[in-house]
């Protein structure tokens, strides 16, 4: 047994090597693998820096971070939601940076006033109706689904996720819980389906007439139209007239304990940079943060929106209170 | 460990009581035993730990929300996913179990091993096919709609309570086939024409003499598919059906509040543990040892509407849990088969060391334990068996948290006192290596390994070790050249088992895998969590043709 464990000992040393020959980042990254890994080939080719990374859930990920503590290996957390960026930053695991560069390149209200995350995409949660059954007059609102107009005609994911934990958070913000909380039962009276547990089972139950609006996140609508091209399901901006449409992040910060602070700094600045947001974006049809940077054209093509302003550690804060409220409500 | 377990000792009384410890003298291999039996149980309670240690805070906000909102329902749901997971495990395994070791019907020979297929089907994907077949708008429901003219209206439930078991029983239910079936083999037709020739008719025979003859197989096969139930988060959360697995992720990932999720995880394994007890009392005491190989070229040939009604029932629970998924599951990959590239032969190679590696460490284990407890155990060893056997209850990922956090608090401190001795920071060394991967998956494949271990141990008759002894054989020579070779089908079953379970293992893999330890489960889950189901079969299918030779090799050595 003792041998084991020195031998243990010997080959953890072995894989966790402390000299740093070549400039290495080491990343934790809540969003997925075929989605990072292209990017960081590239650049590794410009730059010569080679990234290691492990995905998984940013809670886990999180957790390890925690006990971790000074010796995580980590220098960057990449995930996504407001919420988990908004728990990761107040429990202490990432640094505050001072980059004239990221302010330039992320707008205020993606990223955190202290500089502990930075939003790198954004991702837009509206609404998806089918066009046989619903004109697009007949929609407005994500309050306006409450309605018992929609009765019987409503499908949602489930409120597990966190994009439907962070939209009801945006409503708390916006109009207190007492408010928001007879919204979410009002949807719920107007399911036609249980939950599903997924965007594009919501979608697919539209197109199949379960029922004839749903609220996803775009990119899964996109990727749904480029698989079937005819789909007879359209978008449609929300609260166009009010608050502005629901947007979320996908966002890194640099670890407080990172190893390699400066080289960490650089790989977060190149991803908001004008040359990489193009793909960060492009590769999941979600919108750059970057003002500067189009969207992919596919994207481009359902038109302009007008955004909620709301700052999203907002919805961090009230993610938990959201939670709550639709367990009460009874949204499963 | 000297030379005091050698030779045969006068004073080891254990040989007269085996299995139950009644110990007059106290004897060093007792002792040796005793303690190797201890400490696995102590490495697996670490983890558990850390998990019942969140007790010490509590946050009464959080629990009287879910008290009045959650609970209730998850407990209700709990309470339908046991009863009807173990109602229909037990109502497919042991009868396929039965008509395939000793009857004859048409198809018998090939059902005999493919009934075992589905093991390799990891639930969450068995979920997804199933309600992407069968949902509102899904190809059956659709397809209906179309030929017969039917409104939208007109559809049924597939996402609801039934749905879900059903899936789990389906993927679930080779556990007790298995273990039955070993069962049935080990017990020949001699107990059962025993039974016949003493008056029994067919049935009576069989729920009288070779049932009981076969319950701890069935217990043990039984609370593996229960535990797994319970543990599982992948199959509930396509159904979006709450159990106490998806209120531990959302009071985790949610309420960011590690401590009520741990809280409502150990509230689960004392369910479990509570369970086992009541089990083990009302297990007989008597105990059922293989009295040689019977004949089974004997089989009852069934005849006429017997036999279609058999070979109809085996060849259906085939089609539904394994035929019908996987060529589902194939002409998905085969549309995603630009995914495919070098990058897999790491992916294989990493599923398949772990799983090896996995495997041994875990059987080993279970061989010490299982043997501690028979021949040499009291109340303590009877414990440390419990304890170590309640890490397959939890979800993984709980566990995996509970393995990681006591792993890096050792590791932290290890590199505060060389850091205090020489000065120098040497970071960390265990946590994220495999160490900390193979720590979790011991921790949670335990039981898996012990059951079948446990059950060919109890099926060897005493009198084979009081023979070897008394030929001069001693303790440890015993164990190497008589018992090992007699319980080499259960061990290998044991090891295939905890192989294939850990190849599909997801939660633990991605928490506690080094850098670039990707595997097939891993890959399954970076698609699936974006909704990539049809992208992800690619890496389901393969997991499959992996998952698939250890379930062959299960088939070829069990069978006789």
């Amino acid at each position: 047994m003792s041998r084991f464990i020195l031998s243990a000992v010997v080959v953890g040393t072995m894989l966790n090597p402390i000299t740093v020959l070549a400039e290495e980042v080491v990343v934790y990254s809540a969003r997925k693998e075929h989605l990072i890994k292209p990017l960081f080939d590239r650049y590794k080719q410009e730059t010569g820096v080679s990234i290691s990374y492990i995905t998984d859930k940013a809670g886990p990920l999180l957790q390890r971070l925690r006990a971790e503590g000074k010796r995580t290996p980590a220098d960057m957390l990449i995930t996504v939601d407001a919420g988990n960026l908004w728990h990761a930053a107040g429990s202490g695991v990432l640094a505050e940076l001072d980059s004239p560069l990221l302010d330039a390149n992320v707008p205020a209200n993606l990223r955190d006033p202290k500089g502990r995350w930075f939003g790198l995409s954004e991702r837009v949660r509206t609404m998806v109706y089918s066009t046989e059954r619903v004109t697009p007059d007949q929609l407005s609102s994500y309050e306006d689904l409450a309605d018992p107009k929609w009765k019987g005609r409503l499908c949602l994911r489930t409120s597990k996720k966190v994009y439907n934990q962070s939209l009801v958070a945006a409503l708390i913000a916006r109009h207190g819980e007492e408010k928001a909380e007879q919204i979410v039962r009002g949807w719920v009276a107007n399911l036609a389906a249980a939950p599903f547990s997924n965007d594009t089972k919501a979608m697919q139950a539209v197109e199949a007439g379960q029922c004839d609006v749903t609220i996803v996140n775009t990119y899964y609508f996109g990727r749904l139209q480029r698989k079937q091209p005819d789909i007879k399901l359209a978008l449609f901006w929300a609260n166009q007239g009010s608050s502005g449409v629901h947007v979320n992040v996908s966002g890194a910060g640099v670890t407080r304990h990172a190893k390699h602070p400066d080289a960490a700094r650089k790989l977060l600045e190149w991803l908001s940079s004008e040359t990489a947001q193009a793909e960060f974006a492009g590769s999941n049809m979600e919108f750059p943060v970057n003002p500067r940077v189009a969207p992919d054209a596919t994207v481009a093509a359902w038109g302009d929106f007008k955004a909620d302003e709301l700052n999203l550690n907002e919805a961090g804060r009230l993610q938990a209170a959201a939670i709550r409220l639709m367990d009460r409500a009874g949204y499963r | 460990m000297r030379d005091e377990g050698r030779g045969p000792s006068l004073s080891d009384t254990s040989t007269l009581a085996p299995g139950a410890p009644v110990l007059v003298v106290r004897s060093a291999p007792d002792r040796t035993w005793r303690w190797a039996a201890r400490l696995l149980a102590i490495s697996v309670l670490i983890p558990l730990a850390v998990i019942l240690g969140s007790w010490l805070f509590f946050d009464p906000e959080i629990w009287s929300h879910l008290g009045t909102t959650v609970l209730p329902r998850l407990l209700l749901n709990t309470f339908w996913l046991v009863a009807g997971v173990g109602f229909g495990t037990l109502l497919l395994g042991v009868p396929l179990a039965w008509l395939t070791v000793m009857c004859d019907f048409p198809g018998r020979r090939i059902l005999d091993w493919a009934l075992m297929l589905p093991f390799a089907l990891p639930a969450y994907v068995l979920a997804f096919v199933f309600v992407g077949v069968l949902d509102f708008a899904g190809p059956l429901q659709g397809g209906l709609r179309g030929l017969l003219g039917l409104p939208p209206a007109w559809s049924f439930e597939v996402r609801n309570t039934p749905g879900v078991i059903t899936v789990m029983t389906l993927v679930l239910y080779p556990y007790v086939y298995m273990l039955a079936r070993v069962a049935f083999l080990g017990q020949g037709q001699s107990a059962y024409e025993a039974g016949r020739s003493l008056g029994l008719g067919p049935w009576a025979a069989f729920f009288r003499v070779s049932l009981p003859m076969a319950r701890p197989a069935v217990i043990a096969g039984l609370s593996l598919a229960l535990m797994e139930a319970l543990a599982d988060f992948g199959a509930v959360s396509v159904f979006n059906f709450d159990t106490f697995t998806t209120a531990i992720y959302k009071s985790w990932f949610g309420f960011f509040d590690l401590q009520s999720a741990a809280q409502l995880a150990s509230i689960l394994l004392t369910i479990v543990l509570v369970a086992l007890v009541v089990e083990r009392r009302f297990r007989d005491r008597a105990r059922f040892t293989e009295s040689g190989r019977g004949g089974t070229q004997r089989r009852m040939r069934l005849q006429g509407g017997r036999a279609i009604a058999a070979s109809l029932f085996g060849w259906g629970v085939l089609f539904l849990a394994f035929a019908a998924p996987v060529v589902r599951l194939t002409t998905w990959a085969w549309g995603a088969l630009e995914d495919l590239d070098l990058r897999y032969l790491d992916l294989f190679v990493h599923t398949l060391s772990l799983g090896v590696m996995a495997g041994v460490l875990t059987v080993s284990a279970a061989f010490v334990l299982a043997f501690a407890h028979r021949y040499h155990g009291d109340y303590s060893t009877a414990l440390s068996v419990r304890i170590s056997t309640l890490g397959y209850a939890l979800p993984g990922s709980v566990l995996a948290v509970g393995v990681m956090l006591s792993l890096t608090w050792f590791d932290n401190r290890l590199a505060d006192a060389v850091e205090w001795l020489s000065g120098e920071d040497m970071g960390l060394v265990l946590s994220g290596t495999v160490v900390a991967l193979l720590m979790a998956y011991f921790a949670r494949f335990l039981a898996v390994a012990y059951g079948p271990v446990d059950s060919s141990l109890e099926r060897i008759r005493p009198s084979i070790r009081d023979a070897a002894r008394s030929l001069g054989a001693g303790q440890w020579e015993t164990v190497w050249r008589v018992y090992l070779p007699m319980l080499r089908p259960g061990l290998l079953t044991a090891g295939l088992l905890v192989l294939v379970d850990v190849m599909k293992e997801m939660p633990a893999t991605l928490l506690l895998r080094p850098f670039g330890w990707d595997t097939l489960a891993v890959r399954i889950y970076e698609l699936t969590s974006e909704g990539e189901w049809e992208r992800a079969a690619l890496p389901a299918v393969a997991l499959l043709v992996v998952g698939l030779v250890p379930v062959i090799l299960l088939v070829r050595k069990s069978a006789h």
